[in-house]
């Protein structure tokens, strides 16, 4: 079996312009979703207390949100998760003062006349989410810079810089949808989002590989039809791994339950775009920065052994 | 061309073999169990309290599928939580409250596995159930404690000295010394200064009053941090081990906080309660003219309490001092003789009290009681050897150098320095936690049933063997998390099924080139040979790139995230070596022997 036996290249560099643009608009749009609609952080990062309860009966949001509403608390955001026996309760950080002992009291509101089975509580204070914050940020600094020297080591700093502005592309464009649909935006979200940045980044390094191996190849071609070479050979493997990595997100997602669901949605979104990031935005990058043969003519190994066992 | 030297077959065999062998503790499930563990330092876990054990619950017919002794504890495991249960009960009524007896989860993997620490994989807290407390220790109080402590000791020094001040009081984050003239305050300085080494002192003038201010030292302050956190540590051990848990971790994180993990407690509640609870200390009188009654009984107007080591203490019920009157407790030397001893310094009107005591029970002894949840015991009885003014008691005699910070400890929990808060919690109910286990788990079991059908069907021979090494990356991966006893947490389980979606990457990656090299006339052991070369160097750089990001969430990640982190840096070196060494080991074995191969079977 074959899905892709394409004998000629395919002139991925001479869209360029479509493609930065399409980019560019998803981008600036992701950036303007961010800006005005902003990440509807969740309980890690704004501090506050949630509570998962179980009811052996289907509940009625309604009545919980009177219950709660008797002991102080009608500001309590209340929902279903998942079936109508799970229900997710949030309380804002202001309640803070009732610390601690807040989750005790909820359970014994709501125990008072119903079956309630505790499934899981979680209390974040002020100063923890501000940490968080601030250790992402330091994060998602060091894996940029840790990933452009890296490349400009093995490569060029041109091949560092066009995969990080891809790669951060794909960052913000996963930040984007979650500002747009007001997804919660948790810690293991933002594990994610630092996985698809390594992550995608792999397929950037394939396809330079490719580039770099065709400018000693290639000795007659331009640096245009070095880079559509590249990409075209290499096009099968990026569908093939990415659809592999993609199924074990996609049984994540349906299987892993409500813990696992945004992660696997970050995961599945940075995959995505990771393929056209790294094929429609990394390489034309690369040319727009003048890439040439010279970059890699100056360690010249003899082409012999590249060929022979 | 394709053939590895016996050595590199060998090894590839040896590190499958011992994958398997640290994997399978993993296949043979957990059993409730019980663990005892004794809470007194004479106490020992030994043989003896091994046969008590296992006397007490034969006395019940209660027949433990295993029971066992280790470094610290007895271990017996059962079969169904019903005995689990009943076993706790025989066994705290059998040896009381000296010990801990708390339900846990055993492997039931054989001796011969555990013998070889093969153990399963440690669950977090989000797998197994539990509690997960983050606590603050308020810094700001425990200097402001210090600042008054010394402030009472600057008076008392003065005085001693004979030189006279107008006022001590505290501004802020300094003590303020007020003299009327220039020529006490530099005697006053001078004397300070050589009594206290971590105070800062400059002289300052505002309007007639002659000033000295003193503030704390950098290291001093760090030093006071430091002391406050250790104390709250050793305080919420004791108080952990009240609660009967069977694994607890109590840690350091940072320069203020503690974490506290609870596997297995359900009642937050009384968790915090107990974490919650301040201990108090009180100094009384130890009456040693009168026996303890034939039955137990305490004489009239005396309670008996334990000592450390057991032994029963009478002692009188009126309190001498209590410890909000102890401003610091420090192991030490003593200075005579420099044996060690517990140095205790006292705030005035507590140095007061202790001055008339001392003068009118000289010879005698006196008890320091720690009480908590309402049950006192002897942290340490000295015998009174002259009258102690000035606040400043030393313990000392018969003691070693653990011993003196062991009392030290003690003597500060019960005055406790610094409040704690909690300031993040996390609880997980047990069928939340077997909920988690099996999404991770079902999750991981279809994507790769799902990812092996695909590439079977589409790269057939090599396929199955990016397939078989594709297992042994999993089999490796779940061998060193459960070798280096990494936490598992949800996040972690699904690291472990993305690490697996990306480790197929190194198998696309060389079946594509072989392919490739096929589709450009390259004969097949030729174009196997090439494949694998190609494509080493951009496995090699894809999986670095991504080892950084690993990398770096392991450093800045906190709980869920940091055990994701673990998972994936493990599974991109395990993915390195099957991908790579694995399969072609098995593309070797299949297809390096044949001298003459047309074909080869890639789809």
């Amino acid at each position: 079996m074959e899905f892709f036996r394409i004998n000629k290249d395919i002139p991925f560099m001479s869209y360029g312009k479509l493609t930065t643009t399409i980019s560019l608009v998803t981008f600036l749009l992701s950036v303007f979703f961010l800006a005005t609609k902003g990440l509807n952080f969740g309980v890690d990062f704004t501090g506050g207390t949630v509570i998962e309860v179980h009811y052996a009966q289907p509940s009625d949001t309604n009545k919980v949100r009177e219950e709660l509403a008797a002991i102080g608390l009608g500001d309590a955001l209340v929902q279903h998760f998942g079936t109508t026996h799970d229900v997710l309760i949030q309380v804002p950080l202001k309640h803070n003062k009732m610390g601690a002992n807040l989750s005790e009291q909820v359970l014994a509101a709501l125990r008072a006349d119903a079956e309630v089975e505790l499934r899981r509580v979680e209390f974040v204070g002020p100063q923890v989410g501000k940490d968080l914050v601030e250790n992402g940020a330091m994060a998602l600094l060091l894996v940029s810079l840790g990933i452009v020297g890296y490349l400009w080591l093995r490569f060029e700093w041109k091949f560092g810089l066009a995969a990080i502005i891809a790669n951060l592309h794909d960052v913000v464009i996963i930040l984007g949808f979650f500002a747009f649909f007001q997804w919660e935006f948790s810690l293991s979200v933002l594990a994610a989002v630092l996985a698809v940045l390594g992550y995608s980044v792999n397929e950037s390094v394939v396809v330079f590989d490719r580039i770099r191996e065709n400018f000693r190849k290639m000795r007659k071609a331009e640096v245009a039809e070095i880079i559509d070479n590249a990409i075209t050979r290499t096009m099968s493997r990026t569908i093939i791994t990415h659809g592999s990595t993609q199924l074990m997100v996609l049984a994540m997602l349906l299987l892993g339950g409500e813990t696992l669901h945004y992660f696997a949605l970050a995961l599945t979104i940075g995959i995505m775009f990771s393929i056209y990031s790294s094929v429609l935005v990394a390489s034309p990058l690369l040319l727009m920065f003048g890439v040439c043969r010279e970059d890699f003519i100056k360690p010249e190994k003899p082409e012999s052994e590249e060929v022979l066992p | 061309m394709n053939r590895y030297p016996l050595w590199k077959n060998l090894l590839i065999l040896v590190v499958l073999v011992a994958g398997f062998i640290y994997t399978l503790p993993n296949f043979y499930g957990e059993s409730p169990a019980v663990q005892v563990m004794p809470l007194r330092s004479h106490l020992k876990a030994d043989t003896q309290l091994l046969a008590t054990v296992e006397q007490a619950l034969r006395d019940v017919q209660l027949s433990p599928e295993a029971i066992s002794l280790d470094a610290n504890s007895v271990k017996a495991r059962f079969s169904d939580t019903d005995s689990q249960l009943k076993a706790k009960d025989v066994l705290h009524a059998k040896l009381g409250e000296d010990y801990v007896v708390a339900l846990n989860l055993l492997s039931r993997s054989p001796a011969w596995l555990t013998g070889m620490n093969a153990l399963p994989m440690y669950l977090g807290l989000d797998l197994r159930g539990g509690v997960h407390f983050l606590m603050q220790v308020d810094m700001k109080a425990a200097l402001d404690k210090a600042l008054e402590s010394f402030s009472g000791d600057i008076r008392s020094t003065l005085r001693e000295a004979r030189i006279p001040y107008s006022g001590v009081s505290l501004d802020g984050e300094a003590i303020l010394v007020k003299f009327r003239d220039a020529e006490a305050r530099s005697k006053g300085e001078a004397e300070l200064k050589q009594r206290f080494a971590g105070l800062q002192f400059d002289g300052k003038d505002a309007g007639r009053d002659y000033l000295l201010q003193a503030t704390l030292k950098q290291q001093e302050k760090l030093r006071i941090q430091d002391s406050a956190l250790q104390q709250n540590l050793v305080t919420l051990r004791n108080r952990v081990n009240e609660l009967g848990v069977a694994e607890p971790v109590i840690q350091q994180q940072g320069a203020d906080r503690v974490v506290v993990q609870l596997p297995g407690v359900q009642d937050t509640a009384r968790a915090k309660d107990i974490l919650g609870r301040t201990a108090t200390l009180e100094v009384r009188l130890v009456d040693d003219d009168r026996q303890i009654g034939v039955n137990g009984a305490a004489p009239f107007g005396t309670e008996i309490f334990q000592e450390r080591d057991g032994t029963a203490l009478v002692v009188k019920k009126s309190v001498i001092l209590t410890g909000e009157r102890i401003n610091d407790a420090q192991p030490g030397f003593d200075s005579r003789n420099n044996e060690p001893a517990v140095h205790i310094n006292l705030d005035a009107v507590g140095a007061r009290k202790f001055k008339e005591a001392t003068r009118e029970n000289v010879g005698k002894r006196m008890a320091i009681i720690l009480f908590e949840k309402g049950r006192g015991e002897v942290v340490t009885a000295p015998v009174i050897r002259e009258e102690i003014g000035g606040g400043r008691v030393q313990i000392s005699g018969q003691m070693d150098t653990t011993e003196a910070q062991n009392i030290a400890l003690l003597l500060r929990a019960g005055a406790l320095a610094a409040p704690m808060e909690i300031i993040e919690e996390r609880t997980v109910g047990p069928s939340l936690g077997a909920d988690n286990i099996q999404r991770g788990f079902d999750s991981t079991k279809i994507g790769f049933i799902m990812v092996a059908v695909f590439m079977i069907a589409y790269y057939l021979m090599f396929g199955t063997i990016s397939v078989l090494a594709l297992g042994a990356n999993l089999l490796l991966l779940i061998a060193l998390l459960s070798m280096l006893q990494a936490t598992l947490t949800l996040p972690g389980m699904a690291g472990i099924a993305l690490t697996l979606g990306m480790a197929i990457d190194a198998n696309v990656l060389i079946n594509e080139r072989i392919r490739e090299e096929l589709r450009n006339g390259v004969p097949p052991q030729m174009a196997i040979h090439t494949g694998y070369e190609n494509a080493f160097a951009t496995i090699l750089d894809s999986n670095i790139t991504t080892l950084i990001a690993g990398v770096a969430l392991f450093m800045f990640g906190s709980g869920p995230v940091k055990g994701f982190a673990v998972v994936l840096c493990l599974g991109i070196l395990t993915s390195m070596f099957s991908g790579v060494m694995v399969s072609r080991a098995f593309v070797n074995l299949i297809y390096g022997r044949k001298a003459r191969l047309n074909k080869v079977a890639i789809g």
